[in-house]
């Protein structure tokens, strides 16, 4: 029955659940495997590989559920980055409250996803919380830390459920418009590309890092992990973007180049954000990976991104 | 009946609600017994601790764990004496009596049944986020019970969640930081001492907590 079902799924979509599959069990290999051979440097891969089989568990069986589910799913992983980022970040004893209309904002965008109101979603984030945190801030009176406390709401609220979003949203793009593999293997597509940048960024600086790219903020990034993963990705986003999306081939080069710059980049910017808080990780969420938001960093730059390339190249809905 | 009532709305109801909308980190999960006797020692915020203190035990030794409370909060009313007498499971403590009574005959009662009693030293919840005095109760127990492993734990986030006076929660992700077992040192003044002060070595392992 569950087989029979997962048959009818596109045959992209079966390929690369079989694809994810085959790299989890290689990566869980490689995790009892590389720490005998060079004891030392790899012991933080069995603890990741754990949560990268949780994750893509999660995701994968939303994804295959339908929009519902993975919309539901979004809304609960939009929740949770947030609260790691409003936990950390300094807020006012007076500001509980507000910090509670912030989590609001997440019911009311990922609605007007449920609702499939696009121009809804467009606008309820940017303008509404945006006013709205003011005011109740505005209300309960403190003003000293105003200005920081209402821009550190407002860029959790768009880095976590407005960025995020969008990849909810992309569950909505009508079957006919993506006959490839359907709403999912576009939003599959994605995640697993996104991902897989930050593993080929990983792999390619453990294996020939040398020269390191920003030592104050990311003492880990190197220029060869980077340029190594970015065209790693590049190669793959090219090779496998007419299985998955509607792109033609030079739109697909020109995302398969920029999408793995705009990851590094919110890998980064999420690194610059820890440093200012004074950790290392956003939380212990998921073992090996620290925090939702310390897994989610270069999707949040990713996705609309992603997003928006699609509607401009491709898709008709957006 | 009652106690699998207790345990069912624990582990389907409160662990989930704790762990999904709250959030818990933990840190040396190890080092928590899951047998009695024992005494968890922890920092006091909220009533959100006791919730993140029982969250931490698997759903097999919940039935041995005791929050150590206070009589005059908790036993007001006759609803709320229920409830937190049968479900949550606390042994409630007379802050008001004076040294005629003996206050602490409950908690020894419960280490004798191999219980795992959970205590805020500090007696109260005091400043949101903020460590206040420790009361000497726990070293009077531990001397009485020397072979009895004290736990310290620090809680942070609590205080946040639900500070002293406020009425709605607000998730924030709380830290629990779990430390190595000590016993008894022989010396009262050494004991909350040296209790003190791990626990507050305890808290440099929570992320810093920016509460303006």
């Amino acid at each position: 029955m569950a087989i029979d079902w997962f048959l009818l799924q596109p045959l992209a979509l079966r390929a690369g659940f079989g694809g994810l599959l085959l790299l989890l069990v290689l990566g869980s290999l490689a995790a009892i495997i590389l720490p005998r051979v060079q004891p030392g440097k790899w012991q933080d891969l069995a603890p990741r590989m754990t949560s990268w089989w949780l994750i893509c568990g999660i995701v994968g069986a939303a994804l295959l559920a339908g929009w519902q589910a993975f919309t539901l799913l979004f809304a609960y992983i939009s929740f949770v980055a947030l609260r790691e980022f409003l936990t950390l970040a300094p807020t006012r004893r007076e500001d509980r409250l507000v910090v509670l209309l912030v989590y609001l904002s997440v019911l009311i965008s990922y609605w007007a996803i449920w609702i499939n109101n696009y121009d809804y979603f467009l606008v309820i984030v940017p303008i509404y919380v945006f006013v709205g945190t003011a005011i109740t801030m505005a209300f309960m009176g403190r003003t000293d830390g105003f200005l920081a406390t209402v821009g550190i709401m407002h860029w959790g609220v768009i880095v976590c459920v407005y960025n995020l979003g969008h990849i909810a949203f992309l569950m909505r793009t009508p079957l006919a418009e993506v006959p490839q593999a359907g709403p999912a293997g576009l939003v599959f597509f994605l995640i697993f590309v996104t991902q897989f940048n930050d593993v080929a960024q990983y792999v390619w600086g453990k294996l020939l890092g040398r020269h390191k790219i920003s030592p104050t903020v990311s003492p880990n990034k190197t220029w060869e992990g980077a340029i190594g993963g970015f065209l790693t990705t590049a190669a793959v986003f090219v090779a496998l973007a007419p299985f998955f999306t509607p792109l033609s081939f030079y739109p697909s080069l020109f995302i398969g180049l920029t999408l793995p710059v705009l990851g590094f980049f919110g890998d980064i910017t999420m690194s610059a954000i820890k440093r200012d808080l004074g950790v290392k990780d956003t939380s212990q969420l998921l073992p090996g990976h620290g925090g939702a938001l310390d897994r989610l960093d270069s999707l949040m730059f990713t996705a609309p991104w992603y997003f928006h390339m699609l509607a401009i190249f491709a898709l008709e809905r957006f | 009946m009652l106690q699998l009532f207790r345990r069912l709305l624990l582990v389907g109801l409160v662990k989930p609600i704790a762990k999904l909308i709250i959030g818990v980190d933990v840190r040396g999960r190890r080092n928590l017994p899951i047998a009695g006797p024992a005494i968890i020692a922890a920092n006091h915020n909220s009533h959100i601790d006791t919730l993140l203190l029982i969250c931490l035990f698997p759903s097999a030794s919940l039935r041995h764990v005791r929050p150590v409370a206070a009589a005059d909060h908790f036993l007001q009313s006759p609803l709320s004496s229920w409830f937190s007498q049968k479900i949550v499971g606390i042994l409630p403590i007379d802050r008001t009596g004076g040294a005629k009574r003996d206050v602490l005959a409950g908690c020894r009662e419960a280490l004798e049944r191999d219980e795992i009693l959970l205590l805020f030293p500090e007696g109260t919840r005091g400043e949101a986020e903020e460590m206040g005095n420790f009361k000497s109760g726990i070293a009077r127990l531990a001397e009485q019970f020397p072979d009895t492993p004290i736990v310290p734990v620090y809680l942070q986030g609590a205080g946040r969640v639900l500070p002293r006076g406020a009425r709605i929660p607000v998730p924030f992700t709380c830290s629990a930081i779990i430390g190595k077992p000590f016993r008894w040192s022989g010396d009262r003044r050494s004991f909350m001492q040296s209790l003190k002060s791990t626990i507050e070595a305890l808290s440099s392992a929570a992320p810093p907590l920016r509460w303006l």
